[in-house]
């Protein structure tokens, strides 16, 4: 097991070196550093010095070198807007985003499990049809429309909810977080549910496939050949088989659930990661842009390791081979 | 259907099974499959049924209906399936659950396909025993250990918290074995549970089962495309044949002498009774598909001994004292035909 | 008009391979299905209007001398100021929506059949090349793949527009980029298992030219899988342009997309006037859907695996 958890960290770690290397290349080699790195206000004096300052007159390789150097002591550049460390600017507004995309995620479990369950044990039935069209429909709505549509109908039309913003939040650990007040609450329903709604479909499709193919397994017909309760035959015999492979793709789409915030956020206002770098690409504000990309990597990078341990634990077969 | 011939079965004790003129139908989008089409045999008390025939001869279809559990388009269309003056088909899925695996236990014909893999083989073990009874986890988990040790297992104790994949083939069917023996059900339907295992195994498996079947007395359906299993194991034999029972008696008569072309030429086609360089015998032609079976005689176009009468479909009947057979012309000594 | 420059919308990929039983067989498994065929027929309606707009929309929306801003934020069916009847409603410049509309969905349907066409090529043209040659050139391509498929393509595409800046052509090539590795994904699996059949040893032995093995022999017994993650990604790429545009990232103001109209109706969106943003994220919507029916409908009818 350990001797499997060192190999997987060696691997996370040539990944980071790899996308560091991208990130590096993007900034520093298809555009102009200076104009990157160096507030397009700043005259030529200060131009010059932030020149020599940042190294840029010295070699790729040696600025690769002191961009990583000075990656690993945490210092990602400078906010031209803010006008404070990108990387602490980043981490400030980082609760937000996780709240949103956890409760996304929790969201299209909470929906997503018991219909696709019900559509994968009913497959003929009008319901389980209606499930799978709304399945399809889940996937080909743009979420940013269906988050103004949701705007319109529940905060504009029936003014339920409100449209914008975090609302009240209560601090712990030194973060504000939404979901301990009934206002943050109020506040996150329709972000979460936006950001939901493509994973409820994922989640739906998931679930029916496993429960039917797991359905027509020998061990199923013999769970029922043991005189097992039908509840216990779908709910330990097939749901704890389809639960491995629903637990690993949702785990996996943390990272891209993360991502696609960036589109609910805009919508909604919600002031997290995602809006934050939609206004720095607006207004140019690269350090935080290249600050973003490096957070956003290593939470990929840890979100898979988490992941594949998670499943080594879930699914006994592949704990042995890691022995 | 003369079901007078066959209540008239070799061995006259009250059955633990009776079946008569079962069917099963699959309704599918070609057309009806009538996968088990008037099947009827007993099985007595203590004794062991072989059930014969080739693939998709509807043997494993019976043992599913027998069991209750004929998935969708399948269905008993017809007939019952008696046990103790209860007809187990138009039980409720409720009532059926109760029997299952309690008083008629099922093995599958594949052992490593028949255990949850993400379930340890305790939880396994325990959840059947406290599906019928109402026991403590620790005293269910002492009935599985015993059952374990009971069909050969090593070290039970050790072996409960094991998961499936830690096993071999061999001992997966013991275990499977064993939970089927949980509640020392009256009948087991083994569903051709040798087949997958290596000959060595599926001898020391054999003899295992034989043994747990004479001190338990446990009636045992042993369905099986194998003759020679059926040779060493059963008391009886019944061969199917396109959904149909085409010969059915005592095992040593019918592997000696059949009355039925269909079983000779299964007979004939078994390896060891070839001699050495002589090419295999084999019966020509294949299986009928059961969606379109010709009119008369299911077998007509593949047999031997075919004639004109066999265009009309044949009853089964007693040909001779004891023995049932599906036959216009059944293979019958100059002596025997006169009487017969 | 101004704007004919614009390249007429490109054939739908969805175009099956043109052998003669095969292919009779094949389109008539997938009238199987109405739902896909109604898709289709949409999707080839939609198609129609964008490649016409020009002579059949009531109005040219980029035409500013035709534009009165009197006209502006009309409800849907006002009769305008020059007795012109507004069916969608109208924009905050006085544009009449059904006009944008049609002429949003051709700039969406260029850039999404657009890009998918080039991704396409360029990543179909990677995976068989890793597939025939095996080995290092394998693993580096397939390298890429992995890395560029765990990277999710809004934030890929976000970041390309952020460095290359926006314009149409920055917008295509950001869709290519985050699009070509499932293409080079599909080819190689199909090519890793096409090469190793008979007909390919038999154009070995005869000694043809490599190119000539990968492209006449091997790409066409590759293209049923291509054909459905084509059409997959059309939807997708028309999905993320809007999308894109919506942040603001995507095409020029001056020639909105459908997603740039709905972002124009954002802000008004909160003071009830909701045809603005409402209307072109239907005529979004039911293009998506459309291509992704047929999609569905093409993944079953051309897997074998599904083959009863």
């Amino acid at each position: 097991m350990s001797v499997y958890l060192l190999r997987r960290l060696i691997q996370a770690l040539g990944v980071v070196l790899v996308m560091s290397l991208i990130v590096f290349i993007g900034v520093f080699a298809i555009g102009d550093p200076v104009e990157i790195l160096i507030s397009p206000d700043a005259d030529q004096i200060e131009r010059e010095r932030a020149i020599v300052a940042l190294g840029l007159d010295k070699p790729l390789w040696l600025q690769y070198l002191s961009f990583l150097g000075n990656a690993l002591r945490g210092d990602l550049g400078r906010s031209f807007v803010f006008n404070e460390p990108a990387l602490q600017l980043i981490l400030n507004r980082m609760p937000a985003t996780l709240e949103l995309a956890f409760g996304a995620m929790f969201l299209a479990l909470l929906v997503g499990l018991p219909l696709g369950l019900y559509a994968g044990l009913k497959p003929n039935s009008p319901v389980s049809k209606g499930i799978m069209a709304g399945s399809i429909l889940g996937f080909s709505l743009p979420t940013f429309w269906v988050g103004l549509m949701l705007i319109m109908v529940f905060a504009v039309q029936l003014g339920w909810l409100p449209s914008t913003g975090r609302g009240e939040t209560r601090e712990i650990l030194g973060m504000r977080w939404s979901f301990l007040t009934r206002d943050g609450l109020a506040h996150m329903a329709m972000p979460a549910l936006n950001l939901a709604l493509f994973k409820i479909s994922l989640v739906i499709r998931l679930t029916r496939a496993g429960v039917r193919e797991t359905m027509l397994m020998d061990y199923v017909k013999f769970a029922r050949a043991k005189g097992l309760s039908p509840a216990r035959v779908t709910f330990v015999h097939v749901f704890k088989n389809i639960l491995i492979p629903v637990v690993t793709v949702v785990g996996l789409e943390l990272g891209s659930t993360i991502a696609f915030s960036v589109v609910t956020e805009s919508v909604f206002a919600w002031p997290g990661m995602g809006k934050l770098i939609i206004d720095s690409i607006n207004v140019l504000d690269r350090p935080v842009i290249v600050a973003y990309l490096m957070i956003i990597v290593l939470m990929f990078i840890t979100i898979n390791l988490v992941v594949d341990l998670t499943y080594s634990v879930l699914d006994p077969r592949v704990r042995l081979e890691g022995k | 259907m003369t079901a007078a011939s066959i209540s008239a079965s070799p061995i006259s004790a009250a059955p633990t099974l009776e079946v008569r003129n079962l069917q099963t139908h699959f309704f599918t989008r070609a057309g009806v499959v009538k996968a088990v089409d008037g099947v009827s045999f007993t099985v007595p008390r203590g004794k062991v049924l072989g059930l014969v025939g080739e693939s998709g001869s509807g043997k494993t279809v019976t043992g599913f209906s027998i069991i209750g559990l004929v998935d969708p388009p399948g269905r008993i269309v017809g007939g019952e399936i008696l046990y103790q003056g209860k007809n187990l088909a138009s039980l409720s899925e409720e009532e059926m659950r109760h029997l299952r695996g309690n008083r008629i236990a099922m093995i599958f014909q594949d052992p490593m396909m028949t255990l949850n893999p993400v379930l340890r083989i305790d939880t396994q073990m325990i959840e059947t025993v406290r599906a019928h009874t109402k026991v403590s986890h620790e005293e269910a988990r002492q009935r599985a250990r015993d059952t374990l040790g009971m069909v050969g297992i090593p070290s039970p104790d050790e072996r409960l918290k094991s998961y499936p994949h830690q096993f071999s083939g061999g001992m997966r069917q013991r275990v499977a074995i064993a939970i089927a023996l949980l509640h020392r059900p009256e009948l087991i339907v083994a569903d051709e549970p040798t087949t997958a295992l290596d000959v060595t195994i599926q001898g020391q498996i054999l003899a295992e089962v034989q043994k747990l079947a004479a001190t338990t007395g446990t009636s045992l359906i042993w369905i099986t495309h194998d003759l020679s299993v059926v040779a060493g194991l059963a008391d009886e034999i019944a061969v199917m044949y396109a959904g149909r029972v085409v010969e059915h008696g005592l095992v040593e008569q019918v592997l000696d002498r059949p009355l039925h072309p269909y079983t000779a030429g299964l007979i004939g086609s078994v390896p060891s009774r070839n001699k050495r360089g002589e090419p295999l015998r084999q019966i020509p032609g294949m299986t009928p598909s059961l969606l379109s079976l010709p009119a008369g005689c299911a077998f007509r176009s593949r047999c031997p001994r075919a004639g004109e009468e066999c265009g009309i479909e044949p009853p089964i009947r007693e040909i001779l004292p004891g023995r049932d057979a599906r036959c216009h012309r059944p293979i019958l000594e100059a002596a025997e035909v006169a009487s017969a | 008009m101004s704007t004919t420059t614009l390249p007429a919308a490109p054939a739908a990929p969805a175009v099956p391979p043109k052998v003669e039983t095969p292919f009779r067989r094949f389109v008539s498994e997938f009238a199987e299905s109405k739902i896909a065929l109604g898709g289709l027929i949409v999707f080839t309606l939609i198609a129609l209007i964008a490649i016409f707009a020009p002579w059949i929309s009531p109005q040219n929306p980029y035409d500013l001398a035709q534009l009165d801003i009197m006209d502006g934020r009309m409800e849907p069916g006002t009769v305008g100021g020059d007795g012109f009847t507004f069916w969608l409603g109208t924009d905050d410049q006085g544009r009449d929506m059904l006009s944008g509309i049609m002429y949003g969905l051709r700039i969406s349907l260029t850039v999404g059949a657009g890009s998918a066409l080039i991704a396409c090529l360029v990543g179909a043209s990677l995976g068989l090349l890793a597939a025939y040659a095996g080995g290092k050139t394998d693993s580096a391509i397939m390298r890429l793949v992995d890395l560029q498929l765990s990277f999710p393509a809004i934030l890929a595409a976000l970041m390309i527009l952020a460095f290359l800046g926006k314009s149409v052509t920055n917008v295509v090539i950001a869709l290519v980029i985050v699009e070509w590795a499932y293409y080079a994904r599909t080819v190689r699996g199909t090519a890793l298992v096409e090469r190793r059949r008979e007909y390919i040893e038999a154009a070995q032995c005869l000694a043809l030219p490599t190119r000539r093995i990968l492209f006449r022999h091997l790409l066409p017994n590759c293209l049923p899988p291509l054909i459905v993650v084509g059409t997959m990604q059309v939807a997708r790429a028309i999905a993320l342009e809007a999308t894109l545009s919506f942040l603001g990232l995507g095409v020029p103001i001056t020639e909105p997309s459908l997603g740039l109209l709905i972002a124009n109706g954002y802000e008004y969106m909160l003071s009830g006037k909701y045809w603005i943003s409402f209307y072109p994220g239907i005529a979004l919507l039911i293009t998506i859907v459309s291509i992704n029916l047929v999609g569905d409908q093409l993944r079953d009818v051309l897997n074998p695996r599904l083959k009863k």
